[in-house]
């Protein structure tokens, strides 16, 4: 181990030139005191020489993702790697891609080398022998130290580094300054003043509502439990998980959104489709609790309400000590079936970490950055959008995002449990009927499929 | 009489069957090879590994294990299996009759040639089944929509609350509608060709005996173009158990209406890849199958009685 911060030294500068500099300057600043991970003591360094060899082979990587234009950043390393060729697919958006890639990794041919894995899944891929690789053999020491801890704690699990983070989601509140002005109102601070808040609006407004709670949107309602200190899940890694849905702090989260759409004060439309763009362009919401990704996302949408948005915090439960969550976001996984893991993993990590990278996928592919480095870019953080009446968005979701508190765990069959979460709580809404039996039924399903598939549930 | 000389047995010629007859035979051989080696690979042999896998159980945690016919056994006491079966029976007994019927009627009223425009009207009839069933779903998706779409706008101007189309009672009838728009065209042009094929002289000697129009189609068109309506029955029995792309994308619009368990066959798609029990999916598929051919045997026997009866 004590070798392993000269190599890492000697690698950066030595292989990532000009962002790991920074990052090198960042680590060589933090503090000293914190331990490394379990994973950092398990796993051994790779030797930079192998590294090097590795990355001076003839190679062709096979790089599963979504996210558009990545071709951008992949030119970037294959350009500082010339022997590196990297097919980059899209074979799905989400649910197809992870299906496409458990169809392969259970054919045993055909899986990537390098794969987008959204935080939340990345248990479904570590679960039994595991098909991801550990990466912390592969990336400097203090890799750690790049991120915020909520980031860290999303991707450095169960002993293991399973995904380099690529984009993050911290949860704001987007609203409309005009139609809240109109009725007197000002974006609400806490929940107290949210629930009034969408009671006077809806009064005023008959025909449309402070917000909106889609009876399909588990991500969502996930992140207000996250945000409420509420810690649903955990996995061992192994075989034991927790299924904690039902505790009384989710309950009073649930009976929140279910007492508002009970009420009458809060419509409860599916989300995501056309129905709900057109009501975002037209109104019908006066705000919108939504990740970082959201801003640029309802530009695209409703861009006729342009220069009427605002951002800012979500509102809190204790107005003393502001807390946010995430919804969404991803990493690059490397698949322990590559052939070529050392390539694999120096691709993940450098498309992610590589400053002139990284800026271009926030900047260019408006992907919200992981990295604290990023975060605070000037380029970022100062652009002024027009759609948000020149408020500097991603500086507000920059902050947010330290706000984000860590150590929120998932499940390794997080696609049964957000599923499920129409049928049960999501239904609750759906028909206004009493949310917390909904979230009772929600626990009680994914508990029972929990046992159903051999696990031991805590 | 005809059929009779048709299937007389033929003297026994095997013996001397020629070269030139051997070399027919491997010609037509080798031209239907293509079509069966695609066939055993893509539907035989799929066919074979999704019945063997519905005996075994795999759990995330524990691995595979043989199960027997436990996969089947909660399959027929999956209450969520059951209702959907249930609610695809529904569809069928009021879906399929109205297209059918429908499709007949404008099957008959262009080969009446009474019509104007018959054969414009024959392509627009046709068209919805051109529209790939994706498209037509997302076309539908936004007439229905209650708050944009073009029938909640009418009814908000008149007053009215908006029609109920993405609703638990209403979304079955929605799909109905759909399905209908969809698949009456094509079931049409089946009796059309069946109509057509009719001798026009069953219709002259009809006309001399003071037969009308009317009595003409009750009379001798549809009786003759009953095996193209079983024709329809049958396929309608399959497309209907089978319904998928509809309520799958009609989800995104009503997710709490539409759950995993809409339709069978849909059910089976989400134990597949939501739940990773592809096993339980086989045992459900195969189940499937089997009501669908009970259902076709079913009305495929009673055709029959009734042709016996007349």
């Amino acid at each position: 181990m004590s070798a392993t911060p000269f190599t890492r030294r000697k690698f950066l500068i030595s292989t990532a030139a000009a962002a790991s500099s920074t990052w090198f300057l960042a680590a060589c600043g933090g503090s000293e005191e914190e331990s490394p991970g379990p994973a950092a003591q398990s796993a051994s360094a790779v030797p930079q020489s192998d590294i090097d060899k590795a990355l001076d082979t003839e190679t062709t990587l096979t790089f599963w993702t979504w996210v558009p234009d990545i071709q951008k950043e992949v030119k970037l390393f294959t350009t500082k790697y010339p022997k590196m060729k990297v097919n980059v697919v899209n074979v799905g958006n989400g649910a197809p891609h992870y299906q496409k890639m458990r169809t392969a990794i259970q054919s045993g041919q055909g899986a990537p080398d390098v794969a987008q894995v959204e935080f939340q899944y990345i248990n479904s891929f570590t679960l039994g022998e595991g098909n991801l690789l550990d990466l912390t053999p592969y990336v400097p020491a203090r890799l750690k130290d790049s991120y915020p801890e909520w980031v860290w704690s999303q991707v450095n699990t169960n002993g293991g580094l399973w995904g380099i983070p690529q984009d993050t989601g911290p949860m704001g509140l987007l609203y409309r300054d005009d139609l809240l002005k109109g009725a007197g109102l000002e974006a609400p601070k806490t929940y107290d003043d949210f629930a009034a808040a969408a009671e006077t609006y809806h009064s005023k407004n008959p025909k449309s509502y402070l917000v909106n709670v889609a009876p399909n949107e588990p991500g969502q309602m996930v992140a207000y439990l996250w945000q409420a200190g509420v810690r649903p899940f955990t996995f061992d890694g192994k075989q034991t998980v927790k299924v904690d849905l039902a505790n009384e702090e989710a309950k009073r989260v649930v009976k929140f959104w279910g007492d508002l759409v009970t009420n009458g004060v809060a419509s409860n439309d599916p989300d995501f489709n056309d129905s709900w763009y057109q009501g975002l362009a037209n109104g019908k919401w006066a705000t919108l609790p939504i990740a970082a990704w959201g801003p640029v996302f309802l530009q695209g949408t409703a861009g006729k309400t342009s220069g009427k948005w605002r951002a800012a915090d979500l509102p809190q439960w204790d107005a003393s000590k502001v807390v946010s969550s995430n919804w969404g976001g991803s990493t690059d996984a490397v698949l322990k079936s590559s052939k070529n893991q050392i390539a694999a993993a120096q691709l993940a990590w450098y498309i992610n970490t590589n400053k002139e990278s990284a800026l271009k996928l926030a900047n260019e592919q408006f992907l919200f950055p992981a990295m604290k480095e990023i975060l605070t870019d000037p380029s970022f953080v100062n652009q002024e959008s027009k759609f948000y009446g020149g408020q500097k968005v991603n500086e507000k979701f920059a902050q947010i995002s330290e706000t984000v508190t860590p150590d929120f765990a998932w499940l390794p069959f997080m696609d049964f449990v957000y599923t499920n979460f129409t049928e049960t709580l999501g239904k609750a809404f759906a028909n206004k009927t009493d949310a917390v039996a909904g979230l009772q039924a929600w626990q009680d399903a994914s508990a029972k499929y929990a046992k159903d598939q051999g696990f031991t549930v805590s | 009489m005809s059929t009779f000389v048709d299937t007389a047995p033929a003297p026994p010629r095997h013996a001397r069957t020629t070269a030139a007859k051997r070399r027919q035979y491997a010609a037509a051989y080798t031209l239907v090879l293509p079509f069966f080696v695609i066939f055993l690979a893509m539907v035989i042999l799929p066919l074979f590994y999704a019945g063997y896998l519905s005996f075994f159980k795999k759990q995330l945690i524990g691995g595979t294990s043989f199960a027997g016919f436990d996969n089947y056994a909660r399959a027929v006491t999956d209450p969520l299996f059951l209702t959907a079966i249930g609610r695809m029976g529904i569809f069928l007994v009021v879906q399929v009759p109205i297209m059918l019927a429908l499709a007949l009627f404008f099957a008959l009223a262009l080969d009446s040639g009474m019509m104007k425009l018959a054969k414009f009207s024959r392509l627009a009839i046709f068209v919805p089944y051109a529209v790939p069933g994706v498209v037509a779903t997302l076309m539908w998706g936004y007439l229905y929509g209650p708050d944009f779409g073009p029938f909640a706008q009418i009814s908000e101007a008149l007053g009215l609350p908006p029609p109920p189309f993405l609703t638990q009672t209403g979304m079955l009838f929605s799909i109905m509608n759909i399905v209908n728009w969809e698949f009456i065209g094509y079931n049409m042009i089946i009796i059309y060709a069946a109509l057509r094929s009719i001798p026009s002289e069953l219709y002259e000697a009809a006309r001399v005996d003071g037969a009308s129009e009317p009595r003409i189609a009750w009379s001798i068109k549809i009786p003759a173009v009953r095996a193209a309506l079983l024709l329809t029955v049958i396929f309608s029995v399959i497309g209907t158990f089978q319904l998928f792309n509809e309520p799958q994308l009609m989800r995104t619009l009503a997710p709490t209406v539409i759950g995993t368990a809409y339709t069978p066959n849909l059910y089976a798609y989400n134990i597949s890849f939501v739940n990773q029990d592809a096993n339980y999916a086989a045992a459900l598929a195969f189940l499937l199958g089997i009501v669908i051919m009970i259902v076709s045997y079913i009305v495929q026997l009673s055709a029959q009685r009734r042709e016996r009866r007349s």
